[in-house]
Formats: structure tokens, sequence, C-alpha cells
């Protein structure tokens, strides 16, 4: 019986592989554990839901590692939380919404997270990735659903000293965006000036 | 002995790195820094290929991106052969091998050189002159010989072993070209702290300073403002400097497409990629590309040896080379007249003749004179002598009226020619900018633009060092929204020249092959005959004669045939207008457009977390949309027919397992959810009970079906929609139209959780056995837990969506759960029912099971013409209901009209015969030819467990048709057929209440 | 590609919208009670002009939203981009390069 495994024994598209830098590029790709993730909807969101903001702008996360908040549109958020955490939020979140119609869906298992960071982060997405990802346009604390190459993926950039994003997307789509990033970071930093 | 034509000084090249490299297999060395056309004239060589059409022996005519003839197949090793690669922009470097293209047996001995003692034969418009009859001959003989003749160079025939790159780039001001006026708006956007892209085609920024060596930019010599700007652009961290990089596209609202030239000149690029294909967004754009020369158009202008006099000068002053030794150069203006004192100044024997007279030069004339070099103005130039090399150049006085006095042969072997300048606009015009026509340039220079660009330099018709770096310092600060403005001090520039289309000669015009577009074979006399035989509008003279339409577009040669034109039909330039530059500027790999998706990253390949277990468990494979679905699982010596006999009998008879995980999945929520449902779908779904299920019909508002699926309610605000495997997106995106602009009133939340939830069907008899054992928290049995019924537990431990519903029409269930944990609880439920024989089956047994049930499939049973009532399912729609989308149009004329076609069934009369799924049906096979088509078969399977074939099929009146006979289109003829109910197994249905 | 400035995100490219065709086309509130040429008329006839042309976008690969647009389909250029339920505010507000940037959306 998995039932003490339950919120551990999850096997993940990506496996559980280390943080692989294919060509020493300066570019890490790292699939990202076992997580807990929920999409919540609700129109008049107010100020905060089991301590998560939502206020925040679109386009934004707040938050850490642990637990973060994205706002990916005017009635949309995605939330990341640690696996331990992932039985108590969805209450904790309804509790505080109160009368307030609103949609908390798990969607753990439909999502996979892939970590990409190091000073050529930017570039190796920008293989795919169609947006500005520079300071000004996308500064830590961005977040969006955007695409990559012929996925669509969330995007959110972490604060940090290197630059520091997540991908998340589709579980079936985990072997091709891992893939393309993979590709990507080949050579990245190899220009025609030589 | 090595470069016999390499001057002893001079050049940009490094005479400390010798590299060597092979010319039809001969060894040809250079210098690293030369090109390939630079280290062939270095050697002498100058009879590099064969021309498209009359095989006649051409050269190198310009050192830069224009070239037209200097074509080679490039072999950088295996997998990596590339045709018709220009020498001029090819680097040389070690181990690369160069081969001429076009003839047979060798470049010196074309056997295909025939056609060019048959030229008069190949006039404008031969082919569709001459291919036009007999008709018959089209197939056999005329496409044939074409298709033979056609192309230039050889297709690679192994996969590109290379890698390809893509690049999404954002900058403020993207600056095309790295010459005075590029670099100078470079640094004007720069200093601004702006983000600047400045992307040039060459290895070396730099553009005309590289070669024009006397220059002088604010008293220094240019070479030293050309290294100090460099180190400045270098310093900044905002500044992207991309040499080798070719801005070939623009596109809409300042998309511009760059192709990157990574690894080509390195002998070992290791991993890096090829090429990178950069797609920059730029909020503004600087355009300064440059110009091109324009050739002058004589008999025989195309020679080995005649190059652009622009191309002489780059050569002897960027590379070292002298491309002959004994030089005329012939122009009709004054910049021909600075190659000729450099090359002068290197040594070189140097005439000059110029068709304009004393009076219409300016200082260059006795500039020139004070050299010694002789200087023949008011002549023209007759013709060229030689074959594969130019040996002199028939010259002669020419008056104002044209009358040409006596001729003079000018011995040579190298010709520098000059006709004027060409702004280089396709850029411009890509981006729907409006040329405009300045007459005191000869030329179209951008006039009116439509996206945020500008241009600057020669692009823009100033062609004086000072005005294109004060140009260019202009545009990029104005790019950048910068006030600043610069002044310039520079060495003056020899500009200006007399428009020239054809030069004057005393032989008949109508005799001589003068050529306008070298690339493509096209002569002024090919121009002047289709002019005549009444091609007056200038995109259809391009295409009669094919003027300009090879891969250079034209850029040397669409001045002079526009020139021609107009001469011939006495009207001014702009009166002709111009053809439309289009992308790509110059050629572009399909590797750099096709960048990283190839093979697995050609499109993501969606794979259920059951993948691996059926890959390991024997099983075939076919796409369904984007997912790969498990097809059947042979045993071994199984062929298909045999697989799915056995996974059919399976099912029905024990229990069957299948991965049904890639049906969309949409969690419906809100406290309006209800209405939402009965809007959105033909059912009724307010009185649904929770954990109840309803198969569900949607059409889109044209009445037609759109999608199905089991819904189960969950809450009394929550249902889990299914949606079929492809139509998933679809529906969706359906929902949220609706919902967020037709019914914003509606509060409802979708969310896909297509792949949060894993699906393993468990469908035969002994369905409930297998997973009793597994289930905790539910009541399996038959009472408690009817068909079409829905209830939460736990399966093996892990929290579980059981649906009990069936796609076979046998006792089923559903088991959905987290993806994560769905190959474990798959195990362990094959390990349970190893006892009852459980068998894996993929698609194509479930096909076989649903049609003998006559349930639809979404896309094989309707194809976006099809109504409920069509298929027979007209009983679902609530009656009650006073709309949905898609009730109105149910009562539309045409789809209340009798004659539609309705789903059937349909038996062969031969039981073994199985249809073709799209086979026509006719009443009657004897019916003259066209027949009236019925219908067509939808499905058709051999059916294990009816013992023969069945088929469905939309057939007009088809349920009137019931117990008739019809034929269906075989291969081998009709077949007779027996309309029936579709329902061809169980048709009381009582299996699937066991 | 297009770069087109949803309501919501900014300046997005082409890529991650879906057109929708002609915008300020309500579904009639009671469609049984249209005639059947009435009805046609809501269902299949368009406009397709060339100039200034309302259309609907939606951001499917970004917030999800739906929203309104006026492009010239001569040179397509966005005159304005505005919310469902919203009327533009002016012809010429809102230019694609005078309209908010990503980043300006966000803040």
């Amino acid at each position: 019986m998995l039932e003490a495994l339950y919120r551990t024994a999850r096997a993940l598209p990506l496996g559980r592989a280390p943080a692989s830098d294919p060509a020493c590029s300066g570019v890490q790709i790292t699939p990202a554990g076992a997580e807990a993730r929920f999409a919540l909807r609700i129109r008049d969101a107010g100020a905060s839901a089991a301590g998560l903001p939502l206020d925040g702008p679109i386009n934004s996360v707040r938050g850490d590692d642990r637990r973060w908040i994205a706002r990916l549109g005017p009635d949309e958020w995605l939330i990341g939380s640690d696996e331990a955490e992932a039985d108590q939020l969805p209450a904790a979140i309804a509790a505080d919404l109160g009368e307030r119609a609103h949609a908390i869906v798990d969607v753990s298992h439909r999502n996979v997270g892939i970590d990409v960071s190091g000073p050529l982060a930017a570039a190796v997405l920008n293989a795919g990735c169609p947006l500005d990802l520079g300071d000004a346009a996308f500064p830590a604390g961005s977040a969006t659903r955007t695409l990559f190459g012929k996925a669509e993926i969330v995007l959110i950039r972490h604060d940090g000293a290197t630059p520091r994003y997540r991908v998340e997307c589709w579980r079936s789509f985990a072997t091709y965006v891992h893939g393309l990033l993979a590709e990507a970071s080949l050579g990245v930093g190899e220009t025609a000036r030589r | 002995m090595a470069q016999p034509f390499r001057l002893s000084r001079g050049g940009r090249i490094d005479r400390s790195r010798p590299v060597r490299f092979t010319f039809n297999g001969r060894t040809v060395e250079g210098f690293h820094g030369d090109s390939v056309a630079s280290a062939l004239l270095a050697n002498g060589i100058h009879l590099v290929g064969r021309s498209f059409k009359y095989h006649r022996p051409r050269g190198i005519l310009s050192h830069g991106p224009d070239e037209p003839s200097a074509l080679l197949s490039v072999d950088r090793g295996p997998g990596r052969i590339d045709p018709n690669n220009r020498a001029s922009v090819v680097e040389a470097r070690d181990g690369l091998k160069t081969l001429s293209q076009n003839h047979w047996p060798s470049l010196e001995h074309d056997i295909g050189a025939v056609n060019d003692l048959l030229s008069p034969v190949f006039v404008a418009g031969f082919y569709y002159k001459t291919f036009m009859w007999p008709r018959k001959f089209w197939d056999k003989v005329y496409e044939p010989f074409i298709r033979a003749a056609a192309g230039l160079g050889k297709a690679p025939s192994v996969p590109d072993p290379d890698r390809y790159a893509n690049r999404h780039a954002h900058c403020d001001v993207l600056v095309v070209g790295a010459g005075p006026a590029g670099l100078s708006a470079a640094l004007a956007a720069a200093r601004t702290g702006k983000r600047v892209i400045l992307a040039d085609e060459g290895p070396e920024p730099g553009g005309a300073l590289l070669h024009d060596v006397t220059a002088e930019i604010d008293g220094r010599p240019a070479a030293e403002w050309l290294s100090a700007t460099l180190a400045e652009l270098d310093s900044r961290e905002t500044v992207i400097l991309l040499p080798r990089t070719t801005a070939f596209g623009y596109y809409n609202h300042n998309h511009v497409a760059l192709a990157e030239r990574i690894t080509d000149h390195l002998p070992n690029p290791g991993t890096a990629p090829r090429e990178r294909l950069w797609q920059v967004r730029a909020e503004q754009v600087v355009l300064a590309g440059g110009s091109h020369e324009r050739p002058l158009v004589f008999a025989d202008n195309d020679r080995p040896g005649i190059l652009l006099a622009e191309s002489v000068r780059v050569f002897i002053n960027r590379y070292g080379v002298a491309p002959g030794r004994r030089i005329v150069f012939a122009t009709s203006g004054a910049s021909a007249y600075a190659a000729a004192l450099d090359a002068k100044a290197a040594g070189l024997h140097v005439t000059l003749v110029d068709l304009r007279t004393e009076s219409e030069c300016g200082p260059e004339l006795a500039r020139l004179k004070a050299t010694g070099a002789e200087v023949l103005t008011g002549h023209t130039v007759i013709g060229a002598k030689g074959t594969k090399r130019v040996t002199g150049l028939i010259v002669a006085p020419v008056d104002r009226a044209g009358r040409c006095g006596a001729r003079r042969l000018l011995p040579c072997d190298c010709v520098g020619m000059s006709g004027g300048w060409t702004p280089a606009v396709h850029l411009f015009s890509q981006s729907r900018g409006k040329l405009a026509y300045d007459e005191t340039i000869d030329a179209f220079r951008p006039g009116t633009s439509v996206q945020a660009e500008r241009s600057a330099g020669a692009s823009r018709g100033t062609y004086d060092l000072a005005g294109c770096l004060q140009e260019g310092f202009a545009a990029g600060a104005a790019a950048a929204r910068s006030e600043e403005r610069r002044n310039f001090t520079a060495s003056p520039t020899l500009t200006g020249f007399r428009p020239v289309r054809a030069m004057p000669t005393d032989v008949d015009p109508g005799k001589v092959r003068a050529f306008v577009d070298f690339q493509n074979d096209v002569t002024a006399k090919d121009i002047t005959l289709a002019v005549r035989e009444g091609f007056h509008s200038i995109e259809h003279v391009k295409r009669y004669t094919t003027t300009g339409m090879a891969t250079d577009q034209g850029k040397t040669s669409n001045m002079n045939a526009l020139g021609i034109v107009a001469g011939q039909l006495d009207k001014t330039l702009p009166g002709v207008g111009t053809t439309t530059f289009r992308p790509p500027y110059t050629p572009v790999t399909f590797g750099a457009l096709v960048g990283p998706a190839r093979h697995a990253l050609f499109d993501p390949i969606r794979t259920t977390p059951i993948h691996e277990w059926a890959e390991e468990h024997g099983a075939l494979f076919e796409n369904v949309a984007l997912w790969r679905r498990a097809w059947y699982f042979p045993k071994s010596g199984e062929d298909l027919h045999e697989a799915v006999a056995r996974e059919c009998e399976a099912v029905r008879k024990g229990v069957g397992i299948f991965d049904a995980s890639t049906l969309g999945k949409i969690e419906v929520v809100g406290p309006d959810a209800a209405e939402f449902m009965n809007r959105i779908y033909i059912n009724p779904w307010l009185k649904l009970d929770v954990g109840r299920c309803r198969y569900g019909l949607m059409l889109k508002e044209d009445g037609y079906i759109l999608d199905d699926g089991v819904v189960a309610r969950i809450a009394p605000d929550c249902f889990h929609v299914t949606t079929t495997t492809g139509g998933a997106p679809r529906v969706l995106a359906h929902m949220e139209d609706y919902l967020q602009t037709e019914w914003p009133d509606l509060r409802v939340f979708l969310t896909s959780t297509t792949e949060q939830w894993a699906v393993i069907a468990l469908q035969g008899p002994k369905a409930r056995e297998v997973i009793a054992p597994l289930v905790d928290g539910i009541d399996l049995s038959p009472e408690a837990f009817p068909h079409m019924a829905m209830r939460q537990g736990t399966i093996c431990g892990v929290p579980t969506r059981l649906f009990r519903v069936s796609f076979t029409g046998e006792l089923g269930f559903e088991i959905n759960v987290p993806s994560d944990h769905a190959r474990a609880v798959w195990e362990a439920v094959w390990k349970a029912g190893q006892a009852h024989g459980i068998t894996p089956y993929g698609t194509e047994t479930m096909h076989v099971l649903r049609a003998e049930k006559g349930y639809i499939i979404i896309g094989q049973e309707t194809d976006g013409t099809v109504t409920p009532d069509d298929v027979g399912l007209s009983g679902m729609i609530a009656k009650a209901k006073k709309d949905f989308v898609g009730k109105r149009s149910l009562a539309r004329p045409d789809v209340v009209a009798s004659g539609r076609k309705q789903l059937v069934g349909l038996v062969t009369d031969d039981p073994k015969v199985v249809l073709d799924e799209g086979a026509q049906i006719v009443d009657d096979p004897g019916q003259p030819i066209p027949m009236r088509m019925l219908g067509h078969v939808t499905s058709s399977y051999w059916s294990p467990n009816c013992g023969r074939s069945i088929a469905m099929a939309l057939v007009a009146d088809g349920r009137a048709r019931q117990g008739r006979s019809l034929h269906v289109t075989t291969p081998e003829g009709f077949a007779r057929v027996t309309v029936v109910d579709p329902v061809f197994f169980d048709p009381k249905g009582e299996r699937i209440h066991a | 590609m297009l770069l087109i400035a949803c309501p919501y995100c900014g300046n997005r490219p082409e890529t991650e919208f879906r057109c929708g065709g002609q915008a300020h086309i309500a579904r009639p509130a009671d469609p049984g009670a249209l005639s059947d040429a009435q009805w046609a008329e809501y269902l299949f006839i368009r406009d397709n002009p060339r100039g200034i042309h309302a259309e609907r976008w939606n951001h499917v690969h970004g917030c999800g939203r739906w929203f309104n647009a006026r492009r010239d389909t001569v040179s397509d250029r966005f005159l304005a981009t505005y919310k469902m339920g919203e009327t533009p505010q002016s012809q010429e507000s809102n230019s694609i390069l005078s309209t908010s940037t990503q980043a300006e959306a966000r803040a």
C-alpha cells in the first residue's frame, strides 16, 4: 500500500535528476522535487488568504522558494508549496475566502518544475521564450504564463544574486521542455566573435 | 609559386597565419582574414564557375554579399556540403573544400557551354514559347528535361549534423550594418545607456573603413577611429556586437530576424552551434546597410577578371591582393577613381576609361592624371576580349548622341567597372516603407517610414564619409531619444556619376551579349525583347525574363534592368516603379530557420505516466494529437489483427486494462457551475446528483458537434468534465470564450486537470473482482455503485475519483489517480488482475470495442458538419432548455431538411471483407459516371466478438434505408452491403450493468 | 510577428495570442426569437474591411483573458486594445509604440 508514502513516493516524470550543467555553460538546469501546487481562481480576491498575498499585480510572484504565489491573470493565481503543507493549504485558503466564490484545484501532479539558474539563464530561456527577460522588463519577482518553444510554461524569476528562474510546465511537456533547455544551454555563450 | 598575386604589403590579413583549402581539389593558400574569393585571386584563379543558363565561364564580380557569379559548393566534412555559397563572403580557413558548380565534365571543359553557342534560341521567354506544344510532350519530355537542367549546385543528401540555435532578444536600438554610419549610430545610442544590438554581415566591423585606407576622421586615420569606436562599444555591457550576422528579414512591429554564423570560419567548432537565429524585437531600428555598385552593361561584361571597381579596391586594400597586374577601370562616375588611385599606389598598371566628358568630372580627374595614369574621358566600352579570362577591353570615344569613334583595344588582365551606386533599401522596403526616387543619385531611397526605423549613410543615398558619420550619429541618438548631435570632419569622398543603362556601342545592340543579371543570365537584349513583346509592367518583365529573380535578388542588376525598361518605354524610373523586396536579404540556411526544432525537439511528444510500462510490455504506439498512445500490445509473432482479436476477446470475456490518461479533463467550479454546464452542453445538468455521471455532448453555435465526454458531479458546485484526447484544448478554449465574453455574470472557474489525473480504465466482466481488494472507502456493489456513478475513496492508499463508466459496453471502471502515483497503482491493479487473466489493450482494441457498441468517436463519425440527430443522439437534447450553445442552429432550414447524412451500420455481404474507412457509398453501381455519392464509411473493423467485419457510415437518409442494400467502393470494385442499426453487440446493453 | 498590447500584461508577442475574429458581435439574448435570416446574419456574416477592424483576441498563453482590439488590416498597426466590456478611449490612443510595456503593465 502506498498510503504512508502518498505524499513522498511520487514518480516524477523527470525523475530526481541532479543539477546538470550540460556543457559547463554556466547554466544549471535542475528538475524540481515533488512539490504541491494549487490553481486559485477568484474575482474579488481581497488582500490575502492563508498568509498568501493576493493583492500583487498581475505577472508578479510573492513568497519564497518553499511557498510562493504567482498572479497569472486578474483572477488567477498559481500557488507552490512544500508537500508538507499541501493537505492543509486548500482548506486554510477556503476558510479565509469565506463566502466569496472561488476555486482551488490541486494541480500538484499536473505541473512539473525545472529550476534554471546562472549568469546565462536568461539567454537559455530566450532560446524558446519570446519575452524580454531583461532586468527592467522581467526583474526578480516576475511571473507569467508564456511559451517556451512549442510548450506553454509559467516562468517565475526568484530573488537571487545570480539570476534564478523556475519553469513550470505540464507533466507531459516536461521531457520536451527539459530537452530544449539542455539543448539551448549547449554553446549558449558561443558567439561569432572569435 | 604560392600566391603570385599577393601584394607584398597591406591588407588586414594576418600574414603570420597561413591557411590552406582546396578549390576543385587543388590546394589554395591564403592567409587568415582572407575570403575564399581573395585567396583565389591571390593565386590568380579567376574562372570559378559556369553560369546558370548559358554555362558561360564566370569569375568573381564583387567582394561582398551582392556577388552573383562566384557561387561555390562548400564542403566542411560529411553531411556538411552546402551549395551556392558566395566566394566573396565565405572565409578562407584550413580544411575547407570548395567546388565550382554547373559544369560537366569539368570547369575548364564544360559540355553545357554549347548553350552559349545556341544562345539565339534561348531568348527571353524561351520556356514559355518552346514548351507550349504538343501538349502531351509536357509530362514525358519537357518537364523531365527542365527538371534536369534546373537548379544550381547539388542539394545535400544526408542529414545536417550541425547544431543550430535560436535566440529571442529585445533592445532599444538595433543597428544594421557596422560601417561608418552604423558604428556612429551605435555609438550615439550606446552612450545613452540604452540596450543596443549592432549586427554586421562581415567577419570584422568597419564596412568601407576596412578598405578606405587613406581616409581620415577628425584628423586621425579612419582605422584609429574604427578601433577606438569598437573599444568603446565593447566596454559597454548594454551593447551586443554581432559580426558575421546578417539581418535578413524585417517583419511586423520591428521584429527583425538575424542569422549569426558562429562556426563556419573555425576549423574545429566543437559543440558550438553552427548558426544562431536571432529574433530581435527592437524599439527602434537604424538601417545602415550601405549600398551596392552597379556593373556597366557592355558586350561580354561577364568575363572572368571583370570586377566591380570598388571590389578591385577592396581586394587590393583589405586583402593585399592584386586582381590583375594591368587593370582598366571603366566608369561613368567618380568613385572608380579612388580605386584607380589605390591600384596605382599598389604599383599596378592603371588605365581609366570614363564615359563622362572632362567637364562632367570633378577633382578626381586631376588627381588620377597626376599619378601618370592614362585617363580616357568621353569613352565608351564596346566589349571585352578573352573567354576564360579577360585579355582586353575595346573602347571608343563617344559623343552625347551616342556616336562612337575609332575603336581601341586596351590589353589588360583585369577590369574594374562602375556604373554608379544603389542604396541597399531592401530591409527598409521589407518594413513596408515607401521608396522615393531621387534623381540626384539616380536611385530609390527610403521615403516614408511605416515602422519605427530610420536609415543612415549609403543605404539612404549619403555617400560621403563625413555625411555618413554625421547621419549615423544623429540616427542613433534619435533612436535612443537623445538630442545629442555631433559634427565629424573627414577626408572628402569621390562621389557622383552619370546614370548609364547600357553602354553606347557601334554594333547592333540586339546582337551582343551584354549581361544585366549575371546570376540568371539575363542580357540587355532579353529585357528589350520583353518590352517589345508587350511586357510593360516591371513586375511582368521580371517574371518573363527572370531578371532580379535569382538568389541575389538583383542587388547588382535591378537598377540597370529598370533603366533599360524605362528607356524602352520612354518613361522615367519612378514611372516604371520597382519590384518588391522580400526576405531574406541574402540566402539563409534551413538550419538557422529550423533551429533546435529537430528530432525529439521538433514537437513535444506527450506521454502518460504509464508510457514506460507500456514500452516495457511491448506496446506499439500511435500519435493522437501530440500524444503518443499505446496502440496495441502484440505478443511475440502477433500482427495487429491477431493482437487486437486477442485483446478484444479478453475484455469481453475477462478483463482488460487500458491507459485513458490522455482524456481531457476540466474542473468546472463555482456557484453557477450547473447553469454554465446547462448552457454549454445539449443535455440537462441542473438535476444531476452529486456522485453521478452523464455523457455530455456539446455543439458549436452552428449546431454541429464539437466534442463529447463523460461528466461527473463532484459537488453541487463542482463538475469533473472529460473531453476527447484531441479536443481538450479546443473545449477549454470554447468554454472560456463563452464564460468571459458572453456570460461574465456567471460565477464559474475552469481549470485544466488533464494531467493532474491519470486514468486507468479497467473493462470487462471481471473488473470489479480485480479492484475490490485494492479499493478503500467505496462500496463497489452494483446497487451502491451503479453504472454512470462516481465515488471518491482510495485505491492502494492513493486518493481516487473512481468512475463506473464504460466505452466498451462491458462492466467497467475508470480509476482517476494523481499522475505521479499512476504507475504504482497500475502495477498493483496489474498484479491483482493476474489471477483473472488481465490483458493490457491499446487504442485499436478500444476503437473496435466501441464500434461494436455503436459509440461514436469525435472526428471519426463527426467532421464538423454533423448534428446530434445525424448520429442518432437527438434524444440527449434537453427539450425543456430554452437555449444552449447551438440550439437555434438545430432549427436552421438545412439542418431540418431531409436527405441529411445519418449514422448507420453497414454489414458486407461477404463477412470477411473489411471496408476502407473513407470509402464512398452509392445506391446503384451501374449508374453512369459521375455517380451520386450517398455518403462514406466512417469506421470499419474486423470484429472478433461478432465474428465478422462491421462498419459505421454516414449515409443520406440512412435510417430510412435500414435493411436495404448499398454499394461501397473497394480497391477491387464495389462491395455490396446491407444497412443495419449501428449497434452490433449486446444491443440491449445488459452487460454494462453487470 | 505582431506585438500586441494585452490590456492586462502589456506588449507581448503574437504567438502568445489567438485571434477570435470580429469583435462586438453579441450573442442574441433569445436566439429562438430570431428568424432564420437573422440567425444566419449573426452566425456567418462578418466584415472584412480594408482598414480599421475591431477584433477579438485571447491572450491564451498569457493571462488567458479575451479582449478587444482595433487594428488596421492594411498596416497591421494596432490603434487600441481594451478589455471586454470597455470601449476604446480614442482612435489613436494605445498605439503599439506608445502603450505600456511588459514592465509598466506589471508595475
